[in-house]
């Protein structure tokens, strides 16, 4: 027992039972009297509804009822993301439009049904008119005059306009003082998180105690109350939301959609269950969609490298309604991260929210800082490029030095701790890279084309202090809760406010707990994810379970500990003072051989025959645990790619993350996490895009169309890592959810165009698809290129 | 993924199931159920009567009979991909199998079902049109064979006719012939955006015989004569291959497809890139 669990990479316990069919999702329950929903979805991005004529699908066999928006008794859905200062108008959201509908996938009607497949034939008869109207799907398109308007109220489908900035004047004189600018137009084209399980919904209204149980396939099961209660009506305390096995989120499963409330409300209507299951293509018409950016980005710097500002104009889509933290994420999380690693002394971020008759848009892995760092590490390359300097040299000639406690970037972020430069070296000492820059050299005179690209980043996660919440319009707190107890027995059950799905926390935090109470691993349960049995907490997103959610857990664990100290000094007949700790027992100093386990004095507490006075009977503590500030994990990552010149087709061969997220509970499920990361953000690189057409009609519709990332594109990842603790955490720890989606996507992107420099190509949209690199190549060899 | 009603029988015969169709218009042949099942799915096809014959004996295997290699309709691609036979006399086809969709597609996909669907971006076809095979097909009044070469007759369609099964596909037993399939698939579906076929008698460098089919750029899977004349009677050197890759990419010009993921002009220059690619693949 002496040996710390704690960074040890021991198996998931998570993974048996999620690999051999034992785990429930929200679709396994069933109970008795369930019916089935399904909504009928606008077929046109943007019409008025003229009729709507529900009597042949009332009339189809197994329906229970047909309802439209006119009968329903609903607030609207809200949003709860309200970035201050930014003009922010919130257009009404209702959860079945009856007047309007503004994207492919907007609910009309929907259908209650003895069976889902009855349910959707009967869906197939619902007739609606529609007089259909013009769409506009492109966020920088839908603010020019003369394009079509979603909401009369909102001028140009401008939702909001948000600036931050160390100081106008100073950026402005930057710029007009620089030795050389570099500019870039870059598409973060949108994409579709795709998580293995698709939404669902059960919802239970009982009619005896006027309470309603929703099973949901959310990630923050209590704001999904919170925001449920609003809604419905039905007060938290008669609400309960549960999140059963959710099998991954991204992002996705954050917001709480119209098709929770609505199978709630047909639940309190009929008086039965009601359930609801998308299907895939449903999934990708109306669950959320990432990224959706046209970004104007420019940096200046003298002509010995040394960057001295960057600024962005972004049009951030929105899509047809504002989802429920879309606001803060191209702004709060996105513009604040313009500095990256770098010491840049002036900064300027300005972004558009715009509303488009598209999917809406909101939160997906990284939300809002993938886009940035690969505005800044994109800049940086262009940057070396301009200045034929090496990009690494580049980028180490304006790295922040290494900071233990705190350093300040010009918009106004106080970074926790970095070493980006050990990071650097260290990924470096991988890879040799002054003989890969020979090799490139070499094979360029073969017609072969090999590229790099190094990041050198540094996000922002861990969300996050509510005092920065509250100044930054999110309509929640940024805290996590936990309760730890012993049962009679000896063991312990750790109950959490955060909602993994996928994560591993029910492992982590399990081994958070057996060291700092000294019990074997296999003694602890970690059970989170139902809102009448965790303590309240604002779920798993932006990387925090661990950085807040585990620091909760490490704080209600030590009160526990005290408390049995105390039960042991009682019971040792010594002062409390005079009692050490180790390996689970309280011994007396000097007289190891006279202790108690810690089992023991657990046990002894609950039974309270004989409790010191003043001492609560039982060994239970609960904690609440608000972070001071983010954490700020950072690496290095470094792909090489080659590009086959006669296909257009991009070959990864090697890429390297060295990743520091402080350290590590477990560090087999730090590198799944990163692999995960890796391969949704190279994804966005070589393969994922969603496509409309001009009337808005989703073209990328199913997954055969749509390209997800696959094993066969990848090589063997290499990870590494270095350790920088976060210096007000209570263990260090920093989050590692989102790095490897941050980070990769400019290093594969930045590698492909190093590799494609002979061809003087600079730029391309992505994805970088075969065809289009070829493309690229056969237009820069008619202007004359090689 | 939610079909409408629907009906189903399982005969178990051939003969039976001709029966069940000529009796039902609205009736639909189901072997792996690979292509009309996410059909059925999305609600693009709604048939009436789903006549299961996937598990009917006699239209599954894989024979020798001559100079001539049998393979039953209702085998799956993965048996196709195992089989000694296959690997011996019409490697391309193997590799066709084994490389179309995934493993499940793979178990459960028969050869006859994707041949009979046509699916112009389908691997199979393309092969069997390469390899100068037949298609023999059995309706209520008998038995009928089927150049590949008249079968493939536009985007999912064939020379099927209604009231007709497709039994088995045959291919010619040609010693020492070598063949190679190759494709790039798109990055979703893995469907081809271009697949070449290559069947080619080579002795001594010399090539004496080649036969060049493609797929995927194309509404059907169309032999490439240019391509052929090419090869046929050179060394396969440098000069013929892109002698050859220019002719394929001419042929297909004019009659390429595009898509969201790759525009005819693609389509048309990966033609001859491709080509190469299988013919190298072939001789190695």
């Amino acid at each position: 027992m002496a040996t710390r669990i704690f960074g040890s990479g021991i198996k998931r316990r998570e993974d048996p039972r999620l690999i051999t069919g034992k785990a429930r999702y929200t679709d396994d329950f069933q109970m008795a009297g369930m019916v089935h929903m399904v909504v009928v979805r606008s077929p046109h991005a943007h019409a008025r509804i003229t009729s709507i004529d529900t009597s042949a699908a009332r009339g189809a066999p197994g329906v229970v009822a047909v309802f439209t928006g006119h009968d329903l008794k609903l607030g609207a859905i809200p949003c709860a993301w309200l970035v201050p200062g930014s003009d922010l108008k919130v257009p009404a959201h209702p959860a079945l439009a009856t007047e309007t509908v503004r994207y492919v996938g907007d609910g009309v009607a929907m259908i209650i049904a003895t069976d889902r497949y009855l349910a959707q034939d009967a869906a197939d008869l619902v007739q609606v008119t529609y007089e259909v109207l013009p769409a506009v799907v492109n966020p920088e398109t839908s603010t020019k005059e003369g394009s079509p308007q979603l909401f009369p109220e909102i001028a140009n489908n401008v939702a909001f306009h948000w600036v931050a900035s160390s100081g106008d004047d100073g950026v402005n004189q930057a710029f007009a003082e620089a030795e050389v600018v570099v500019k870039e137009r870059i598409v973060q084209q949108r994409l579709l998180p795709t998580a293995m399980e698709p939404r669902a919904v059960l919802a239970q209204w009982d009619k005896y105690a006027e309470e309603l149980t929703v099973y949901s396939t959310t990630q923050n099961p209590h704001i999904a109350r919170f925001i449920l209660s609003g809604v419905t009506g039905v007060p938290e305390h008669k609400l309960r939301v549960i999140a059963p096995e959710v099998g991954g989120g991204f992002g996705s499963k954050i917001p709480v959609y119209a098709d929770e409330a609505l199978a709630a409300w047909a639940s309190m209507k009929l008086g039965v269950p009601v359930k609801w299951a998308e299907t895939r293509s449903e999934n990708y018409q109306v669950t959320i969609h990432g990224r959706d950016h046209v970004e104007y980005v420019e940096m200046a710097a003298t002509k010995e490298g040394k960057v001295t500002a960057i600024r962005g104009t972004v049009y951030a889509g929105l899509g047809a309604y504002i989802s429920t933290a879309a606001p803060g994420v191209p702004t709060i999380l996105h513009g604040l991260m313009y500095s990256g690693a770098y010491a840049i002394p002036h900064i300027r971020a300005e972004t558009f929210g715009v509303l488009t008759n598209t999917t809406p848009v909101d939160a997906y892995r990284g939300a809002g800082r993938p886009e940035a760092t690969f505005l800044v590490e994109r800049l940086m390359d262009r940057l070396a490029h301009t200045l034929n300097m090496d990009p690494v040299a580049l980028r180490r000639k304006n790295l922040i030095p290494p900071f233990e406690n705190g350093y300040t970037v010009a918009i106004g972020l106080t970074y926790d701790s970095g070493n980006y430069e050990a990071a650097l070296a260290k990924a470096l000492g991988m890879f040799d890279y002054e003989g890969f820059r020979r090799e490139q050299a070499a094979a360029r005179q073969q017609g072969r084309y090999l590229g790099i690209g190094v990041t050198t980043y540094s996000e922002c996660c861990g969300l996050g202090p509510s005092q920065v919440a509250g100044a930054v319009g999110f309509q929640g707190g940024l805290w996590e809760s936990a309760i730890v107890r012993f049962s009679p027995a000896g063991k312990v059950q750790a109950l959490i406010g955060a909602s993994p799905h996928g994560q591993g926390e029910e492992t982590t935090f399990a081994q958070i707990i057996a060291d700092e109470l000294g019990v074997p691993v296999d003694d602890v349960e970690i059970a989170h994810g139902d809102t009448n049995r965790s303590p309240m907490g604002w779920g798993s997103y932006g990387s925090r379970t661990t950085p807040v959610g585990g620091a909760a857990l490490v704080t209600a664990a030590r009160k526990i500990k005290e408390k049995a100290r105390a039960m042991a000094a009682h019971l040792l007949e010594a002062a409390t003072e005079d009692i050490e700790y180790g390996d689970g027992k309280f011994f007396v100093r000097g007289a190891p051989d006279r202790f108690k386990s810690i089992q023991e004095a657990a046990l002894m507490a609950t039974l309270a025959w004989n409790l010191p006075a003043g001492m609560e009977p039982g060994m239970e503590a609960s904690a609440f645990y608000d972070p001071p500030n983010f954490v700020y994990p950072f690496g290095t990552h470094i792909a090489v790619v080659e590009v086959n010149p006669a296909t257009g087709q991009v070959d990864l061969q090697r890429y390297i993350a060295v990743d520091d997220c402080g350290p590590q509970i477990n560090p087999m499920i730090v590198e799944g996490q990163i692999h995960g990361g890796l391969v949704q953000g190279i994804g966005q690189v070589l393969c994922e895009g969603v496509v409309y057409d001009d009337q808005g009609q989703l073209l990328t519709g199913t997954m055969m169309d749509y390209a997800m990332p696959r094993a066969d594109m990848f090589p063997t990842f290499e990870i590494e890592s270095t350790v920088t603790p976060s210096p007000h955490h209570p263990i260090g720890v920093k989050g590692v959810g989102e790095t490897g989606a941050i980070a990769s996507t400019p290093t594969v992107y930045n590698a492909v165009i190093d590799a494609l420099q002979p061809f003087g190509i600079e730029q391309m949209e992505m994805p970088l698809t075969a065809p289009r690199v070829w493309k690229a190549i056969q237009d820069a060899r008619a202007k004359g290129g090689q | 993924m939610r079909p409408a009603q629907t009906t189903y029988q399982r005969p178990t015969s051939v003969a039976e199931a001709l029966q069940i169709l000529a009796a039902h218009e609205g009736a639909k042949l189901l072997a792996g159920g690979h292509s009309l099942i996410p059909a059925m799915n999305q609600r693009l096809a709604t048939p009436e009567l789903l006549v299961d014959i996937g598990r009917l004996d006699e239209l599954k295997g894989i024979s020798v009979s001559g100079n001539t290699l049998v393979i039953g309709a209702a085998t799956p691609h993965a048996q196709v991909t195992a089989s000694p036979n296959v690997r011996a006399h019409a490697r391309a086809l193997a590799q066709a199998c084994g490389m179309l969709a995934d493993p499940q597609v793979r178990n459960w996909g028969t050869i006859g079902g994707n041949i009979a669907h046509a699916d112009p971006a389908s691997d199979p076809p393309t092969v069997v049109l390469a390899a100068g095979g037949k298609l023999r097909l059995q309706s209520a009044t008998g038995q009928r064979v089927v150049d590949a070469n008249d079968f493939f007759l536009d985007l999912f369609t064939t020379a099927l006719q209604p009231g007709e099964i497709l039994r088995s596909i045959e291919l010619p037993i040609v010693v020492d012939r070598r063949s190679a399939y190759v494709k790039m698939p798109h990055p979703a579906s893995r469907y081809a955006v271009v697949g070449v076929a290559v069947f080619l008698d080579v002795a001594n460098g010399y090539c004496s015989h080649a036969s060049v089919a493609i797929g995927g750029a194309v509404p059907k899977a169309t032999r490439s004569p240019g391509a052929e004349r090419a090869l046929q009677g050179s060394h396969l050197d440098d000069a013929a291959l892109a002698a050859a890759a220019a002719a394929i990419s001419a042929e297909v010009s004019g009659m390429a497809m595009s898509d969201l993921y790759a525009s005819a002009e693609y389509r048309t220059a990966m033609a001859g890139v491709i080509l190469q690619q299988a013919v190298r693949a072939a001789l190695a």
